[in-house]
Order: C-alpha cells, then sequence, then structure tokens
C-alpha cells in the first residue's frame, strides 16, 4: 500500500518534473522542434505512399478510396524481366565502384603520403579533390567529349599508337558501358576518397617507422608493411558503411549517359522506377520497385551493423 | 667519406621515380578533360566540329559565351542557380547549427529522440514517387521552395557539426548561464562564432550540391521556364548531344564550311561548363583545411 502510494507520488513528480524541465528548456525546444517537425514530414509522411505498393493507384481517387490489389504489384515486377536485368545492372555497377573506389582510393593515399616535398604534396591533392566538385552532368558532358568517335582524345591516342583502327563507339556499345561508369567515378571521386585515409595515415605512430629503417626496411618495404596495415580500421569501418548503399549504383551517371543502344546494361533500378512509375505514371509499379530497394538496404544495414565491432555500429 | 649505395637506396629512387611517373598521369588525367572544355568553349563552334581541338583553341572566339548570356533562359538559370545555392547554403548553415547545439545539451530532454529522428533518415528513404506525391500534395511542383525546403537540415551535416561543437569547452555555456544567457543567446553569440571552420565546411557542402542538382529541376519544375537551373540546361544539351550522331554534326561542318559564329551543342556546351565550373573552382582551394576536417569528422561517425 505505502509503496504504491510512493510510486504514485513518483509518477507524478516527475511528470512535474517532466513539464517543468520542458518550460526550463523552453528555448531549446523552439530551436529544434520545427525542424524535426519539418524532417518528419518531409521524410517520414512520404511513407504512407507504400500503401500504393497494395492498391491500384488512380490520382484521382483519395489515399483510401483506392481499389486493393494485395501483392499484384509485387508478383508483377518480379516477372518482370526488364526489372531482373536492372536488379543486375544496378549490382553489378554497384559492386565494380565499391571494389574499384576502394582500391584506388588506397593506393592513391599511400602513394601521396610517400610525396616528401610538401608543396608539390599539397597542390597534387588539391587538384585531385577538384572532380569532387563538378557535377554528374559536367562529368557526364567531360567523358562524352572525350570518349567520342569524331575527336574524342582516348580514341585519337588508340589510333595514333595501332591499338585500333577505327574510333571505337565506346557509349553505344554494351561491352563497355560498365568500364565508363566505373572509371568516371573513380576519376571524380579519388582524390576525395583518399581525405579519410590520410587522416589515418597521420595517426600512425611514427616510431613504427623509425624501428623499421633500423632494421633496413625501404619507402617501399614500410608502406606494405606499416602503412597500410595502419589504415585498415578505417578500411573496415568504410566498408561496413557503404554496404546499405549496394542497391545505390548512383543514378545520374547511368541516366545521363544512357541512350537506347546501351539500355539493357545502363539502366538501375533508379531509372525503372523513375521510367514506369513518373513518366508512365503507374505509381504502384514504381512504389513497389522503390519499397524492394529500400527493404533490401534496410536489412544490409542491419546484416552489416551485426558484424561491425562495438565502435563501428552504425545506429 | 662516401659511402656506398644500400639497396634500400636504390630502392627508394625507384620508388619515387615511379611515383613521381604516377602523380603526373594522375594531374594530366585529372585537368586534361577540363582544360580540353575551357579550349573548346573559346573556339568557333563549327570549326570544332572538324576534330582536333587539344589545349588551345585554334579559331579564337568569344561567340559561345555571347550566345549563351544573350538567350533568356540562360541568365535565368544563372540566376535561379545562383540564388538557390546562396539561400540553401545560408539557411543550412544557421537551422543546422541551431539544431545541432541543442544536441550537445545533454540534459536537454528531446536530445535521443532528435537524434534518431535524423540518423534513422541516413539508412532509408520513402522513395521518388511517394516523395513527388508529398510535393504534389504540397503545391510545391513548379515553385523556388522546393529547391530549398525538402533539404534543409540533413543528418549528415547536423552530426558534423554537433561533432564539432562537442569539442568546445562546456565552461564557456556555463559561465554564460551564470551570467543569465538563456540558449538562444549561448547559441547565436558564442557556439556559433566558434564553429566557424565546420560551418565553412556545411555551407561548402550545401553550395555545392545546391549549384550541382538537375534532378529536382528535372522532376518537380521541368516545365516552368522561369525557374530552370544551368545544370538542368545542361542536361538538356547533353542529351541533344547524346542523340545526335556523329554523321549529323559531320553534315553540320561540311554544310557549315564557310559559315563561322554559329553554335553547335557541343560548344554552347562547352561554355556553360566552364560556366557553371569555374564559381566553385575558385573557391574550393581556399577551403581545403576545413573541408578536410568537416570530411575527417564525418567520416568518423559519433
Amino acid at each position: 500500500m505505502k509503496t504504491r502510494v510512493k510510486k504514485t507520488t513518483d509518477a507524478a513528480r516527475t511528470k512535474r518534473g517532466l513539464l517543468k524541465r520542458m518550460s526550463l528548456q523552453k528555448q531549446l525546444i523552439i530551436m529544434s522542434m520545427p525542424f524535426v517537425i519539418h524532417r518528419i514530414i518531409f521524410s517520414y509522411i512520404p511513407l504512407k505512399g507504400w500503401l500504393m505498393a497494395f492498391q491500384n493507384y488512380k490520382p484521382a481517387y483519395g489515399w483510401l478510396d483506392q481499389e486493393w490489389v494485395g501483392l499484384k504489384w509485387f508478383k508483377q515486377l518480379f516477372s518482370d524481366a526488364v526489372f531482373i536485368t536492372d536488379i543486375r545492372n544496378t549490382l553489378a555497377m554497384s559492386f565494380i565502384n565499391l571494389t574499384l573506389g576502394f582500391v584506388t582510393a588506397i593506393i592513391l593515399a599511400l602513394l601521396l603520403n610517400e610525396i616528401r616535398n610538401i608543396y608539390a604534396k599539397r597542390f597534387i591533392q588539391t587538384v585531385s579533390y577538384m572532380p569532387h566538385f563538378l557535377s554528374w552532368v559536367i562529368v557526364a558532358g567531360l567523358v562524352q567529349n572525350m570518349l567520342s568517335t569524331d575527336s574524342g582524345i582516348v580514341n585519337d591516342i588508340l589510333m595514333k599508337c595501332g591499338i585500333a583502327d577505327r574510333p571505337i563507339p565506346f557509349l553505344s556499345d554494351t561491352k563497355y558501358f560498365w568500364g565508363i561508369v566505373g572509371a568516371s567515378n573513380v576519376w571524380k571521386e579519388v582524390g576525395w576518397n583518399t581525405i579519410i585515409y590520410l587522416a589515418a595515415i597521420s595517426s600512425i605512430d611514427p616510431s613504427l617507422y623509425e624501428a623499421a629503417s633500423m632494421d633496413g626496411a625501404g619507402r617501399y618495404n614500410k608502406m606494405l608493411h606499416i602503412t597500410l596495415p595502419g589504415i585498415k580500421t578505417t578500411f573496415m569501418m568504410l566498408l561496413i558503411m557503404n554496404i546499405g548503399h549496394l542497391l545505390e549504383a548512383g543514378f545520374e551517371i547511368q541516366y545521363l549517359l544512357g541512350n537506347g543502344l546501351v539500355s539493357e546494361v545502363s539502366e538501375t533500378i533508379d531509372i525503372y522506377v523513375l521510367k514506369y512509375g513518373i513518366q508512365l505514371g503507374n505509381y504502384s509499379l514504381g512504389t513497389v520497385a522503390g519499397i524492394f530497394k529500400s527493404i533490401v538496404s534496410i536489412t544490409l544495414v542491419f546484416i552489416a551493423n551485426r558484424f561491425a565491432g562495438n565502435e563501428n555500429k552504425l545506429i | 667519406m662516401k659511402k656506398r649505395k644500400k639497396p634500400t637506396d636504390i630502392e627508394n629512387i625507384i620508388f619515387t621515380t615511379v611515383n613521381t611517373i604516377f602523380m603526373i598521369c594522375l594531374l594530366v588525367v585529372t585537368l586534361y578533360p577540363i582544360l580540353n572544355t575551357l579550349a573548346v568553349s573559346f573556339n568557333d563552334g563549327i570549326d570544332t566540329v572538324r576534330g582536333g581541338i587539344y589545349l588551345k583553341p585554334r579559331v579564337f572566339t568569344w561567340a559561345n559565351y555571347k550566345s549563351i548570356f544573350s538567350k533568356g533562359n540562360m541568365l535565368t538559370a544563372f540566376f535561379i542557380s545562383a540564388s538557390r545555392t546562396v539561400i540553401a547554403a545560408v539557411l543550412n548553415v544557421v537551422f543546422t547549427a541551431m539544431v545541432a547545439y541543442t544536441l550537445t545539451r545533454k540534459d536537454y530532454i528531446f536530445r535521443k529522440f532528435i537524434t534518431i529522428v535524423y540518423v534513422l533518415t541516413m539508412y532509408f528513404n520513402a522513395g521518388m514517387i511517394p516523395t513527388y506525391m508529398l510535393i504534389k500534395d504540397l503545391h510545391l511542383l513548379n515553385t523556388f521552395t522546393v529547391y530549398i525546403l525538402p533539404g534543409l537540415v540533413s543528418a549528415f551535416d547536423l552530426i558534423v557539426i554537433r561533432t564539432f561543437m562537442r569539442t568546445i569547452p562546456e565552461s564557456l555555456v556555463e559561465s554564460a548561464q551564470i551570467d543569465g544567457a538563456g540558449d538562444v543567446r549561448i547559441f547565436w553569440s558564442i557556439m556559433f562564432p566558434l564553429s566557424a571552420p565546420v560551418l565553412a565546411t556545411i555551407a561548402l557542402f550545401c553550395a555545392v550540391g545546391a549549384w550541382n542538382s538537375w534532378f529536382d529541376t528535372f522532376l518537380y519544375n521541368g516545365s516552368s521556364k522561369n525557374l530552370t537551373t544551368l545544370q538542368y540546361e545542361m542536361m538538356k544539351l547533353l542529351s541533344a548531344t547524346m542523340n545526335q550522331s556523329g554523321t549529323n554534326a559531320a553534315s553540320m561542318a561540311a554544310r557549315g564550311e564557310n559559315a563561322t559564329g554559329l553554335q553547335t551543342p557541343v560548344s554552347t556546351r562547352a561554355a556553360i561548363t566552364i560556366v557553371a565550373s569555374v564559381p566553385i573552382l575558385c573557391v574550393y582551394p581556399f577551403l581545403q583545411k576545413y573541408f578536410v576536417q568537416g570530411m575527417t569528422i564525418g567520416g568518423v561517425k559519433e
């Protein structure tokens, strides 16, 4: 009896305490809550659109006055050969981007770290960050210019060296597309991606290098046996963070460089959503494709989170 | 006394040589596309179609630049792009810093709730179509607001700023509290100015994002000519050249053999590319110290 009374008074007290704290933190609430509501409106409210996946959505009717069709669109989506191809393209390009991105960034970071002249190093770093600031529209335009069959430098060089006797139509041949997307991504982001590795390298204990020098290790060996292991933690952390983005192969470059001749290798899930959902007006089908992507990504994040060490937890 | 070269010295020399060659290649590959575009943008449009423009223009002309700035839609596009960039950068920095400040107050009751609301958005999104429907329902289609409003205060920026603000000594806040300053006051006159380095980074990221985006114009404002952006205009020119086969360009060159001063999509696009990249390329080297720091904080989440 006594404890019960105590409990209620405790509850009352914490309730009063909460209100009191809220009124004390009035200014903090005014500073943050409008933006939280804004974020809920723009990121969480659209989730109600997922209902469209189970409806035969017609824009003329209200949200709940639609015809319910169960899993019809899911079945249709997964029996659509185009969608299956688009999943393949997304995974392939994403895998290429991930692997090439990591390998090139690590190599560049290791080599940049070996430049002794501080001015040269800084200059090269500044130049290497430059493409990150260009938009994909610009990069796609540059790629198109470089690979053009008319006067593109790549074809010019290939012909002058005798590797090709005719200009190669890079952008209209399906077998080059994934490579071009991978190379464009490397060109744009390799410098930028070194930032975090260089930060990790700068925190390696210098005495390790001194000890290795005493043992007669050259620069190549020091790089391989001290610097490379030194960035392993950073690499693992970035890898885990990127696993959730496996279905984000990028969308802009594929959309901008894609054309009728290469569409069977260039189309990603996002382009499918855009094409069927927005351009052809099949909102339900487009939504289903979007849901598929979100669910796979969230699942991957949770799996990655499981395998991550405590210090690398994502959520 | 002259020492004999040890094997490690030879190894080092080889290493340095290979590394230098590699870095020179990197510089060439990075810079050539932009320098080539610069040359094309100053070269006569019809002459460019003949090919062979590498690093300097053959038939120098200002015509490509004159033509883009004489077209009304390009001036509009430039103005809209510039306005959305400035507005997005300023509002995002002030608002994100404000929310970040509330998250640094350990006793704030909604701290955990707010963090979760934002962090979750880093890992999922409702998708293109539901978002499009929301924008439509809010009557934001064909408005300037759609460039600014949906992107205000993003999770990544918030975490970067919050992490930086946590390094500012608590005692500054405490002494201001003793002097009777409220949270708005503490934020605005202490935390905001002291966070300047990280705010510069976030301003740069927001500005670059706003300046470079074309997809929102394409999706939401494609039909309103007075809300077009530079990147969207460039994207339209890009698809024009994408669909134009080589033979078309060649026949155009044949027809215009003696005509000069005509603009082709390639040279117009080159000129817009330069106009669209120069502002950012002039600014970023000076902010390098800050964005490197910002990326290092952001990469190491929490």
